[in-house]
Formats: C-alpha cells, structure tokens, sequence
C-alpha cells in the first residue's frame, strides 16, 4: 500500500479509505489479468493438446496457420465467432444460454484463491500472488467447482435432446460421485496442515520442506487418488463420460454451437487448470522448493515454479488421453464408489491418527 | 530406369491370442493392471519422440508406386507417329464407359498413326472413370497407359471430360519420318 504521508488526506479521504479503494482496485486488476490469463492459457492448451496428440500419434498436429502453427488457436477462435448460433425449436431459451455461462464463470473465479506465489516486496510495496487470501480457500474452491456442474446438468436438460440429457444426467452423476473421493483424498492434505487456507498449506509444505505427496506413504496415495478423482471431475478421457462422442453425439453439448459450445471448451480446460492448480497448492507444495522467505529475486521464482507443475499436470492430461480408451460407465462408477472412495476414507483415517498420535510435529514416514 | 520392387504386404493371420492368467489375489491384480497402464503410457510417450509418418503433401511429394495408375496418356512412337489405331477395345473394355472412340480411315499422304485406321475422337470422361485399368490391359498396341499424374481435381464437368489433344503425349521434336513403320 502507498506511502500513507501522501495519500492520507488526498480529496478528503483519510489513508485507511485509501488502502482499501487501491486493494480493491489491485484485485480488479489481479482478477483482470487472471481471467484473461487463463483464457490465454485455454487458447494455447487446445493447440497443446492437438499437437502432443499429434505426435502421440506419429503425425505433426496443426502447422499451418502461422510458424508452427501458432495462430491455429486464432483461427478457431474466429471461425467459432462466425458459426450460426443454434438454439433447438423445442428447447428451453433461457436455460439453454445461461448453462455455458453456468459452466463457465465458476471456473474462472476459482483461481482467485490459488496462491501462485510466497507473498513479497516488489519496490519495497507489499506484493501478493493471489486475488483473495480467505481461511476456507480449498472450500470455497470445492464449493465453486460443484455449481460448475449445473451448467453441464442444465445444458443437457434445456437441450430437448437424449443425448444431450444422457450426457448431462452422465455429468452430474459422474462428477458427484467423484467429488467424494476428491475431497476425501483433499481432507488428508488439509488434515497434514491443519488448515483450509491454501496460502497456509503450501507455507507448511514449504517450511518443512517436504510437499505432501512425499510424506508416504499416505500423502502419496492421497495424491494419486486426487488426481485421478481430478480427471474424472474435469470430464476427461478416459473418463469423458459426459461427451463420449462415440455413443452420445457430443453428450451434454451436442446442440450447442458457436460461441456457446466454445464456452463449455472453456470450462473444461480452465476446469483442469484449476484441478492442476489445486494439486499443486494441496500436495507439490506450490512453490516448494522455493523458501517463502527468500530473497526477493529467489521469491519471484516461486510463480515460475508453480506453473511449470501445473504445465506438467496439463501435460500429463493430453498424456492420459491419448493413451487410455474411455470407460464403460458402470466401470466408472464402480472405480469411484467401491475403490477409490473406500482406499480414499482409510487413508484418511490413518493419516488423522498418526497427526493425532504423534505430537511431535515431525511426520514420522517422511524422512 | 530402375523400377521399384512393390512392396510386398504382411498376410493377416489369425493369432491366437493367449490371455494371461487370472491373477492370484487381488494385490498382484491391482499390480499386473497398473502395469499394464504405465506400459500403454510408455508406448505413447515413445511415439512422441519419433518422427511422424506423415507426408507435407504440396511441400513435400509423396512416392508414387511404379505401376500406379493416374492419368490417362496416349503414346506415340519414336517417329511421333500415334500409337493408338482407333480400334475401340478400350472402349468396350471399359466397365463404366468413361472411353468414347471414333474410328477414321488413316488418309495414306499425311498419316496420323501407324495403322490402317487411327483415333478421329478420343474421349475419356474422368468423372466416370474409376482407373482400373482394364482399358490398358485391352489396347492391342500398347497406345494407351495410365500414368502417375494424381492432382485431376478441377472446378467444372465439362473441364473433366478429356479430349484426345489433352490425352496425346506430347509429339517428339524431330520431324515425323515417311516411314507408316516404327523407327
Ligand atoms: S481405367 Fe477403367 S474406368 Fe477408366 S477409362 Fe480405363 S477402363 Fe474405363
Ligand atoms: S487406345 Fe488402344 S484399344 Fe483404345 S482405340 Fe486406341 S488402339 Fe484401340
């Protein structure tokens, strides 16, 4: 915050009302740049994705919209723009528009709450990596992912068409069922630093310098559960479900097009950032292994080192993808329900124990 | 010209294919499935760091087979007199009549082939056309031949009906000798 001598006084206001009118115009900012940040990163995930997929493949993916095909993402985002925009005779107008935006908005107002950084001066003025800092940050996270699936729901729904209806009744139950062991595997890391403050948690990982996924063999277990609990959320192969276009057209968007059907794109890929994002924050320990406290050219690494472990998460989705054939759904369910949620609760258990039972601070597995 | 032997192709066989052995209790299950998924993972990252088979086509040219067959041509003879006699075996040949042959008598003083007749028209519709073949295998003189052109695209119909100046090969430089015999 600005020097209070200057500012204190300036057109009547006093420093304090001052503070507060710059931290709200610092989150405008920060939200800004975010939403716009991972609508980027959404733009040249796709391109990404076509190119490992292509490569995974043995053929080269798009190159030929500019070097190395660069603008491919350009290009669709333009040709998307044109595309007539469709809405079914006998569908529900309203619901059908808003369930894109439905998908799409809790996707991008979850990252606020992600800490890509250790707080720091920047021109001696404090600096922060994050939009909010609030104590229940993974809840608010989890609470804001679940309305994302509405859109999904009520996309199918409005759509007036089976497959669509199958694929957002597939949706919902899917991602409901997944959200258990997801937050089962998430309660182990919560539990491990006693906090539901994602700034907090990456600062315990940070400080004891192990992230939970090494403290085994339980933060390990947990991790693995989260993260394939986190492919099945955000709707992926081999658990894509809800669009598995070789039995249901597209699933819950196969009457949308144009910019609609482009929205729930979004959502997906800025869904699996935020899942990357969260993962890192609960078990890689953020910005582990730089200290929190470090000089500050070493802190502004920190951000640097959290989008590398997300861009490795994101990696490793197009991985999955191109290697694995999607489940059959009662398959799907039954990995949910009778083993990951189960292995997920023991787990959990044990870990709560041992934090119980070993009151010196120091986890016993880990060294 | 040295002709590229045609790459012979792998019969298909049936395999049999041996399933492995159920596994002996459920941890060694849960071991063997993993497995099997780092194994699959490990195939597709492989792929990655290979060159990809794919061919830049208007860059770069794909290898045509020696014996692919393309568009039509009629040939001449060393002394650029035509090969084709006009006799229309290609055209009865045909099986989706794309050929249409017109027969004249070959006037003596200025001949066109070698024969007693030659081609007056000589039509190949390239819409109908499905290159089989079978017109070459039944021209008696060897007039006729599919070449290894592929880009036959065009924007009208009436552009992808061939007349015989459009088919005939081009004619050599040197004169045409008085001779009705091959040089
Ligand atoms: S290639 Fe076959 S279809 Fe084509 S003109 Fe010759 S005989 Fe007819
Ligand atoms: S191309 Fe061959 S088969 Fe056809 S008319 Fe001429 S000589 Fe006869």
């Amino acid at each position: 915050m600005p020097d209070e001598t200057i500012m204190d006084g300036l057109f009547g206001l006093d420093g304090a009302t001052w503070d507060m009118i710059l931290a709200v115009i610092t989150a405008l900012i920060k939200a800004f740049v975010i939403v716009n940040g991972l609508l980027l990163a959404f733009a040249y995930m796709t391109l990404t994705e076509r190119k490992v997929l292509g490569r995974m493949q043995a053929r080269f993916g798009p190159n030929r919209v500019g070097p190395f095909g660069l603008l491919q993402p350009i290009a669709d985002g333009i040709k998307l723009a044109f595309k007539e925009d469709v809405t079914p005779r006998q569908a529900n107008f309203w619901v059908h528009m808003v369930a894109p935006m439905m998908a799409l908005i809790p996707a991008l107002i979850i990252f606020a709450v992600i800490p890509l950084g250790p707080e720091m001066r920047i021109l001696g003025q404090p600096w922060t990596w994050y939009v909010a800092k609030i104590n229940v940050g993974y809840l608010y996270a989890t609470a804001i992912a679940s309305v994302g699936v509405y859109g999904l729901v009520l996309a199918g729904w409005a759509s007036n068409s089976k497959y669509a209806l199958l694929g957002g009744l597939r949706a919902s139950a899917q991602v409901i069922s997944y959200e258990l062991a997801q937050g089962l595997a998430a309660m182990t890391a919560l539990v491990l630093a006693g906090s539901l403050n994602l700034y907090e948690i990456v600062n315990q990982q940070v400080s004891s310098g192990l992230p939970y996924a090494l403290y085994l063999p339980f933060g390990l277990i947990a991790f693995v559960i989260y993260v394939v609990a986190g492919v099945a959320e955000s709707n992926r192969a081999p658990f894509d479900m809800a669009e598995a276009e070789g039995e249901l057209g597209a699933g819950f968007h196969t009457e949308y097009s144009g910019f609609k059907w482009s929205m729930f794109f979004m959502a997906e890929y800025v869904n699996m950032i935020n899942i990357s994002a969260l993962a890192t924050v609960l078990f890689l320990g953020g910005w582990w292994p730089i200290p929190t406290d470090a000089p500050g050219i070493i802190q502004g690494l920190g951000p640097i080192v959290f989008l590398i472990k997300i861009g490795a998460f994101m990696f490793m989705f197009i991985w999955l993808r191109a290697t694995f054939p999607r489940l059959r759904f009662d398959r799907l369910m039954s990995l949910g329900w009778k083993v990951l949620l189960p292995i997920a609760l023991v787990n959990l258990l044990l870990t709560s124990a041992v934090v119980a039972l070993w009151p010196l601070g120091v986890w016993p597995f880990a060294q | 010209m040295v002709v590229p032997r045609y790459e012979r192709r792998e019969t298909v066989a049936f395999v049999e294919v041996k399933s492995p052995p159920p596994p002996a209790n459920a941890l060694s299950g849960a071991v063997a499935d993993v497995t099997a998924l780092a194994r699959g993972l490990g195939v597709t990252l492989g792929y990655m760091f290979q060159k990809p088979v794919t061919i830049q086509y208007p860059e770069e040219r794909p290898r045509i087979s020696a014996r692919h067959r393309g568009r039509h041509e009629l040939e001449r003879h060393d002394n650029g007199l035509e090969k084709c006699v006009g006799c229309e075996l290609c055209a009865l040949a045909c099986p989706s009549k794309a050929i249409f042959v017109e027969g004249a008598e070959n006037p003596p003083d200025a001949p066109v082939s070698i024969g007693e007749r030659y081609a007056k028209t000589y039509i190949v519709n390239m819409i109908r056309c499905i290159f089989c073949g079978f017109c070459v295998e039944a021209c008696p003189t060897e007039a006729l031949q599919l070449k290894k052109v592929f880009e036959l695209a065009d924007y009208t119909r009436e552009s992808m009906i061939y007349s015989k100046e459009t088919l005939l090969a081009p004619a050599p430089k040197r004169e045409a000798t008085d001779s009705w015999m091959p040089g």
